[in-house]
């Protein structure tokens, strides 16, 4: 793991650079703190950051281009011509890949020297015998072009993590050595320190935005590649979803976004309206020593992680419904034919939302104004009617708002789908069928051994972009609506 | 005013007095009543279904702490284990488990003698009650002692998990009509042993410690090893998550000006918190290993994807504990000539540490129940064997997290594996809860009402 020693050999640097700017500083002064511009720690952090933050800006930044340099040059050593009917550029791209971290297991593992695994001819030897030893399994013999692009790809790997070490060691020390030839009683170490701690913060500050860029370009980029292969018009507009590894697969959205919907819609009902009772008997009828015990018990629900969830709707709830509904049930019918149903998977969901909509309504009916209550309990209305005819249209659409972050939730939520609600996709409004939701296909064509240059791997990523897009666009309407409503009674 | 009353004659009421209530009073006093009965329904309806959450996993998953072992003496033959009896350990380790099972066998027919017990199985069929690991523990056992060959040694063997099932009353005799791994005389025969005290259930510390077994074998699946995994994923969210969360948060509550770039990163985060969890899977496949090229399966991935998801919950957190350290200490510190930046970090930030804290550990809590990215990029399906020897092996090789495991275990076929995902899930809540109560606590305890 030579980039963590690079990374140790830094800080070990760092560390070092402030003994020596604090004693420089210190010594420039006569050893007498108070002529200092700067308490004399100031001077040991300018160095030290100095000579720290460029350096691994520098190989962090090395890191993420290394890759797609590499790529694109390795690339263009395999002639279009030889990619092989039905195959991409990508598929054998990835083999190149596989192959080249193969020769880094054989000479790791002592079968051939370096000079040797770079020498090494695919007429001459049959590599993928010589990978098999180390554990590397390939489809088929390596052929020529393949491996030269391996070696060269490793050759290229190797001088970048060279060049790399190098740089980033020399930024360090010239880092080290500026700051400390700079530092003396005069200079005022505590603004540059202090620029320099700002524009660290900044950094983090941006991380948020590096990530939804991220996210949308790593999928954007994949779903670019999806739509090459597939029509985006049976995405769209299909009607089926039946993936088929060997090619020529019906890959629409809409068989699992009805899914989805369904099994939110049956989690909305289940949680509205227990959540929204909730949240008004605990603000409007319960006494103190009520809501500090029922509020957070409720709570609890909400901190459960899915998993467990998950589980108790394929081990409990399911087969409870089964029992009722299945063959040979309490009802007689033969309506389930196993645990995984819509139902299944709603009612859980919905148990798991109740803390969600209960507390989000809870906060918003506490926001409407106490004169509100009192005008309406003043002309003699009872608490009910207070509450139905005042409270709850004055917080009509902040409930509304909660109710639609509770369904974006609802929507994305993976583990109760996938193990309760099922892996068939049809339109059905039978609630006791089995359905697929567009969580549940995401986890299961992206698990495994994942071929990026298949459609069935990609249109994950679509997917993942619908689906990101959907939650998103609730969310951002529903913190409207929220904010909005808040401003109207503040 | 006064006159209002004083014209007009008091209005007849419809035959009623007011200590007497009219039928519309009625009706809308039982509309009252009713309301508020649904909201103790709604409310009795949400703990029934924590009640029944929480006695569903504690009732299952209790089995899992305790299993079935058998103790049986062991003569480790001579002439089966090293033939030219000169202990050299290479030799020995050429006897494969195969070559166990008939000291197995034997040790059965001594212990079947010894009691006097009656049986007419097959010392073949006795020796199937046993975890089909038995051959080889026995087997590590003499690689590790070869100086014991020739004596006979105690050893506690895991039983089968359908004989465990069986006196766990999970698998009866009914339901074994069509099973091939065991019979009905074999479970007379347990029977047999439970009464001669050869056979037992006790307490199963593999289960905490162990790793995850082959389907075969859940009665030697454990969560230990995947609990390590967990940890080092955590380690990773706490190191990268906590430092650029506070110093996110320091820089929007502290020092950003009010501008369009300000605006952006504030929607942002708010919206990054309510992304679901899958898509930070999707991310980590596509950015940390099929760009990047890190391992798939590493704690280090896992980490990376996590730390992402906990970073705005950890923002929104610190900065509410940052504002709400009261102006009058800034002005004080400012006063009294320090630099901005020197009155937030002397200052402001150690005050606001206690609710920084209690934010992270929540964010941490989230992140360790976390499952579904952990899917996307690897986390399951495959057994790690070994805990890892080293950080750098922690942080980089396959390793599974405890949510992931209790997936894989979920997911099994054989319901043996049920009773340890639920087990496992009295782990996870333990931690959760742990977690949780220190941040109550730290928050009690540190927290400044201003």
């Amino acid at each position: 793991m030579p980039t963590l020693w690079l990374v140790c050999l830094l800080l070990v640097l760092a560390a070092a650079g402030f003994v020596m700017g604090r004693a420089r500083a210190l010594s420039s002064a006569g050893g007498d703190a108070r002529t200092l511009h700067s308490l004399p720690n100031y001077y040991g952090l300018n160095v030290a950051l100095t000579s720290l933050v460029p350096a691994l800006a520098v190989l962090a930044i090395w890191l993420l281009a290394q890759p797609i340099i590499v790529e694109s040059r390795v690339s263009k050593l395999i002639p279009a011509e030889t990619v092989p009917e039905g195959s991409t550029i990508g598929l054998v791209m990835s083999d190149v890949r596989r192959v080249a971290a193969g020769l880094d297991l054989v000479v790791d593992a002592g079968l051939l020297t370096v000079p040797e695994a770079s020498g090494l001819r695919a007429e001459e030897r049959d590599v993928r015998a010589l990978l098999g030893e180390v554990g590397v399994a390939l489809g088929a013999d390596v052929r020529p072009e393949v491996l030269a692009a391996a070696q060269r790809s490793r050759m290229l790997n190797h001088t970048g993590g060279l060049l790399m070490t190098g740089l980033v060691t020399g930024l360090a020390l010239a880092g080290l050595g500026w700051a400390y030839v700079r530092t003396n009683k005069d200079f005022r170490a505590r603004n540059v320190v202090e620029r320099g701690v700002l524009v660290l913060l900044i950094v983090a500050a941006s991380l948020a935005i590096l990530t939804t860029v991220g996210i949308v370009l790593s999928m954007l980029f994949e779903t670019s590649n999806f739509f090459r292969l597939h029509d985006w018009k049976d995405f769209f507009f299909g009607s089926t979803w039946a993936p088929n590894f060997r090619g020529d697969s019906e890959l629409s959205i809409l068989p699992l976004l009805w899914g989805t919907l369904y099994i939110s819609f049956i989690a909305l009902l289940v949680s509205v309206p227990i959540g929204l009772f909730a949240a008004i008997y605990l603000s409007e009828y319960a006494g103190k020593a009520t809501r500090a015990l029922a509020k957070p018990l409720l709570e609890i629900l909400a901190g459960i992680p899915t998993i467990v969830y998950g589980l108790f709707a394929l081990l409990t709830v399911g087969p409870t419904l089964a029992k009722v509904f299945g063959k040979g049930g309490l009802l007689g019918v033969e309506w389930m034919a196993g645990a995984t149903s819509v139902l299944t998977a709603g009612v859980v969901m919905g148990i798991m939302l109740i803390p969600f909509v209960s507390s989000l309504s809870d906060d918003i009916i506490n926001a409407v104004p106490q004169s509100m209550r009192d005008g309406s309990l003043g002309l003699g209305a009872t608490r009910s009617e207070t509450v139905r005819q005042v409270v709850l249209p004055a917080a009509l659409p902040g409930i509304v708002g909660a109710i639609l972050l509770a369904a974006s939730r609802a929507i994305g939520e993976t583990m109760i789908v996938v193990m309760g609600a099922g892996a068939i996709a049809k339109f059905s409004l039978n609630p006791l069928d089995t359905m697929t939701t567009i969580t549940t296909r995401i986890v299961s064509q992206l698990t495994g051994d994942t071929d990026f240059a298949s459609p069935e791997t990609l249109v994950a990523f679509a997917l993942g972009l619908t689906l990101f897009v959907l939650t998103l666009g609730l969310n951002v309407l529903a913190l409207y609506i929220v904010r909005k409503y808040r401003e109207q009674y503040e | 005013m006064t006159d209002l009353s004083a014209n007009a004659a008091p209005a007849k009421r419809h035959g009623a007095s007011l200590l007497e209530q009219n039928a519309r009073t009625r009706r809308r006093n039982r509309a009252e009543a009713r309301f508020r009965g649904y909201g103790i329904a709604a409310i009795a309806v949400g703990l029934a279904m924590l009640l029944v959450l929480v006695f569903n996993i504690v009732s299952k998953g209790v089995g899992a702490y305790s299993q079935t072992f058998v103790t049986l003496e062991v003569e480790l033959q001579e002439s089966k284990l090293d033939k030219k009896g000169n202990r050299d350990i290479e030799e020995i380790k050429k006897v494969s488990t195969f070559g166990y099972a008939p000291l197995i066998n034997s040790a059965f027919a001594a212990a079947v003698k010894e009691g006097g017990l009656e049986t007419k199985l097959k010392a073949k069929d006795q020796a199937g009650i046993l975890s089909k690991s038995a051959p080889a523990q026995l087997r590590d056992y003499v690689i590790a002692n070869p100086d014991k060959i020739g004596e006979t040694v105690s050893f506690r063997f895991l039983a089968n998990s359908r004989v465990d099932g069986y006196l766990k009353g999970r698998v009866t005799r009914d339901s074994i009509a069509n099973d091939k791994s065991i019979s009905a005389e074999q479970l007379d025969f347990v029977d047999q042993l439970a009464a001669a005290g050869i056979l037992k259930k006790t307490f199963n510390p593999d289960f905490i410690l162990g790793s995850d077994a082959s389907d075969q074998r859940p009665e030697s699946a454990g969560i230990g090893v995947s609990m390590v995994g967990s940890l080092f994923m955590m380690l990773v969210v706490l190191a990268l998550s906590l430092p650029i969360g506070v110093a996110a948060s320091i820089y929007l509550e502290e020092f950003a000006p009010k501008n369009w770039f300000t605006d952006v990163i504030e929607v942002n985060i708010s919206n990054l918190a309510a992304v679901p969890s899958i898509v930070f899977g999707i991310l980590g496949l596509a950015v940390f290993i099929n760009y990047m090229h890190l391992p798939m399966s590493a704690p280090l991935v896992g980490g990376l994807v996590l730390t992402l998801m906990t970073l705005p919950t950890i923002i929104i957190s610190t900065r509410a504990s940052l504002k709400a350290v009261p102006p009058s200490i800034r002005d004080a510190a400012l006063g009294v000539g320090a630099s901005k930046m020197q009155a937030v970090f002397h200052h402001v930030l150690p005050l606001a540490a206690p609710g920084i804290l209690t934010g992270t550990i929540i964010g941490l809590a989230q992140a360790l129940g976390e499952t579904a990215p952990l899917l996307l990029i690897g986390m399951v399906g495959f057994i790690a064997s070994n805990p890892p020897d080293s950080i750098a092996a922690g942080l980089l090789s396959p390793n599974s997290a405890m949510p992931a495991q209790i997936y894989e275990w979920a997911k099994r076929a054989d319901p043996a594996f049920y009773e340890r995902a639920w087990g496992g899930i009295i782990i996870l809540l333990v931690f959760l809860v742990t977690m949780n109560t220190l941040a109550v606590i730290l928050r009690r305890r540190f927290e400044r009402r201003w």
